[in-house]
């Protein structure tokens, strides 16, 4: 197989930005990630913004999911937003999972995320969402 | 005629033929954790040994409860853990609370007090005050409870790895009110093992982080005799994930593990034992939840007094605190929380708790709003008042069901115990990430059967409602984190700082020897008004910091 017909192998950084330990929820996305054929890089907790961008370029990841229970997203997500765009990114699917209430979601969006996914949702719908917004990238 | 054993044993037969000429549903009956359940049990499956395995309350070993009288003699307290924003926001929800009939304060803090960062610190930027109370000096801890009386209010802490810190500025500002640390009753947390474990909230390595918490508990021992120095916690082991019997092994392996430290130090177990308390998660699974108690004090029972040699009947007794399980709430059509709440609750009820925080029905969505948190002591009031549970003590000992349930579970801990120490102790098994990857495997589990829908969530993969209506959430004031910084500068500004920094060189220089016990020198550093963040500086100074290898 030669790499034209190769299938791409997606590869998604999980982050925990913040100081909160929940990572219940990041781990089983990690993990049903990898199962669904992702190569997953998982930071571990207490991420800075820097640490995660960082992790995103070197790793040449397609995706970042960030995931945030302590309510601290509207100030780490921008953050890390705008520090993607300062290095020239803007080809990584941003999405954001855990407890964010409904009115943020629209604000998050604006800023380039590119899905929310809140408690509850299934790990199917976070894989084909990444498929599908990874597979109608320009391609690299 | 009288019924002999042998019509009965034909009784049975004849209800087995009944009950498989009929078809089951086709549904697994298992139990939240994957237990398989059997659709009748009998006398059979009580123990050999009924009088001993269950007794009677107030006795060994304690099967039924810790007390000879439980809720006949006094309810379990209703405890709600809160705080948010600032010391003086959080001050007036503690107000609030007293007023409406609750027994005893819980304090939240937030994020970068738990984690031993400063308000001003980078790290902090957007947590401060917002998944609790922001602590930096003993200033905060004195506006926390300005006007309560802590002589009077039991205070819970949910604070751990910079534990023994806050305990110190605990302990100082009451001292300001005139109360001296022998009548504060209250506890801390600190229960570093499960941080490792679970929670993730960590300042050192293990091996200093276990040595300041022994500090601690040592230090408690001799002067605060009504203080419960630690709260050896399953609730947040099961929040990330673990089942019914991975929440009462490595709790209990966590209490083990530091009853065998302090009897090491040359403390005597009577000692410190009775100070002991213990906090477990309640989940939606009634029955599971209700053995998991029961066994829970029956283990602890049995090892205090056969393992340890205690003698002091009250160092057997397992007491806790509950909590219902934050996990099992949905932000799909959060009402049902309310419903689900009420349910674990009472399965804490049941299962003889000492004392009880019911979330709100909006925590899957944002902090509680007020109303959310009024709802959920209702709950407790709706138990404790109307529903006559606590009319008699342990009702269901005895059943079927909950004694069998009750020893699978026990045996299931008494498995995980020889694991952990087929790997040299539980220190070395979380060193080896051992709890870690289980917890990281039966969660992974459960989110598939329910991604998969053989496991049913109403309004989530079942029953769903497109549209929802919203509800209302608690919002965060942005202008905390900025206020909060300032009431930190200005601390710092009217302090001396010779002597801030006198004490922190003291500070180091006792943690680098091993044999000094750390609380006094604390204690001294928040007199200086030391921040919190420069506190646990100094000792990340000498011991380090730690770095997870996560497992998923």
């Amino acid at each position: 197989m030669t790499a034209a017909t190769a299938p791409h192998k997606i590869r998604v950084v999980v982050a925990k930005p913040g100081l909160d330990g929940h990572d219940r929820g990041a781990k089983i996305i990690a993990r049903a990630l990898r199962d669904a054929g992702m190569e997953v890089i998982y930071t571990g907790l207490h991420q800075t913004p820097e640490q995660i961008v960082e992790t995103v370029v070197q790793e040449d990841a397609d995706a970042v999911g960030l995931s945030i229970l302590s309510g601290a997203h509207m100030t780490l997500v921008p953050k890390i937003v705008t520090l993607l765009s300062d290095q020239g990114i803007d080809d990584v699917v941003v999405t954001v999972g855990g407890t964010i209430p409904a009115d943020d979601i629209p604000e998050l969006k604006k800023l380039g995320v590119a899905a929310v996914f809140t408690p509850g949702a299934p790990t199917q719908e976070i894989i084909d969402f990444l498929t599908s917004a990874v597979g109608e990238r320009e391609p690299r | 005629m009288a019924i002999t054993p042998s019509d009965e044993f034909s009784l049975e037969q004849q209800w087995r033929e009944q009950f498989e000429a009929a078809p089951e549903r086709d549904v697994s009956f298992t139990t939240l954790s994957g237990v398989p359940i059997e659709p009748l049990y009998t006398q059979s499956d009580l123990p050999d040994d009924p009088a001993a395995a269950i007794g009677l309350p107030g006795q060994y070993p304690f099967t039924r409860g810790v007390y000879p009288s439980m809720y006949r003699g006094r309810l379990w307290t209703m405890r709600q853990f809160a705080g948010f924003g600032s010391a003086e926001q959080t001050n007036e929800r503690f107000r609030y609370l007293l007023d409406h009939g609750q027994t005893g304060l819980s304090t939240a803090f937030d994020m970068p007090s738990l984690m031993g960062h400063d308000s001003d610190s980078p790290l902090s930027l957007g947590e401060v005050g917002r998944e609790g109370v922001a602590v930096d000096t003993l200033d905060d801890m004195e506006t926390l409870f300005a006007g309560i009386d802590l002589g009077e209010v039991s205070v819970s802490m949910t604070m751990n790895a910079p534990a023994a810190v806050m305990l110190a500025y605990y302990v100082v500002a009451a001292e300001r009110q005139g109360i001296p640390a022998d009548r504060l009753a209250g506890t801390i947390q600190a229960d570093i093992l499960k941080e490792y474990i679970a929670q993730k909230e960590w300042c050192f390595p293990i091996d200093p982080a276990m040595r300041v918490m022994g500090d601690m508990i040592e230090w408690c021992s001799q002067e605060m005799p009504r203080w419960h120095p630690v709260s050896i916690s399953g609730y947040h082991i099961r929040e990330a994930g673990s089942t019914a019997a991975q929440e009462l092994a490595f709790t209990l392996k966590d209490g083990l593990t530091y009853v065998e430290e302090a009897v090491e130090r040359g403390l005597d177990v009577d000692d410190f034992a009775p100070r002991l308390s213990f906090f477990f998660n309640a989940q939606v699974d009634f029955f599971e939840e209700i053995a998991k108690y029961r066994a829970a004090r029956r283990i602890w029972a049995r090892e205090l007094k056969e393992t340890f040699g205690a003698k002091n009947p009250k160092s057997w007794l397992m007491r806790f605190h509950t909590q219902t399980a934050g996990v099992s709430l949905t932000a799909q059509q959060p009402l049902n929380n309310v419903v689900r709440t009420a349910i674990e609750a009472l399965a804490g009820v049941l299962g003889g708790t000492q004392s009880l925080h019911t979330n709100s029905y909006d925590e899957a969505l944002a902090l509680p709003t007020e109303d959310a948190v009024r709802l959920a002591l209702r709950t407790q009031q709706i138990i404790a008042f109307e529903t006559g549970v606590t009319n008699t003590i342990d009702p269901l000992g005895g059943s079927y069901f909950v004694e069998s349930l009750t020893d699978k579970i026990e045996a299931e801990a008494y498995e995980y115990f020889r694991k952990i120490d087929e790997l040299g102790g539980m220190v070395a098994a979380v060193k080896a990430n051992y709890p870690q990857r289980e917890i990281a495997d039966a969660s992974y589990e459960l989110q598939q059967e329910i991604d998969a829908g053989r496991r049913v969530v109403v309004g989530v993969n079942a029953y769903v409602e497109e549209d929802e209506s919203q509800t209302a959430l608690h919002r965060s004031d942005p202008a905390t984190e900025r206020n909060q910084v300032e009431r930190l500068n200005a601390v710092r500004a009217r302090r001396n700082g010779g002597e801030v920094e006198a004490s922190l060189v003291r500070l180091r220089e006792a943690a680098a020897n091993e044999g000094s016990n750390l609380m006094p020198l604390l204690i001294d550093c928040t007199r200086t008004y030391a921040s919190e963040g420069e506190i646990v500086q100094a000792l990340q100074d000498v011991f380090g910091k730690y770095t997870e290898s996560p497992v998923f």
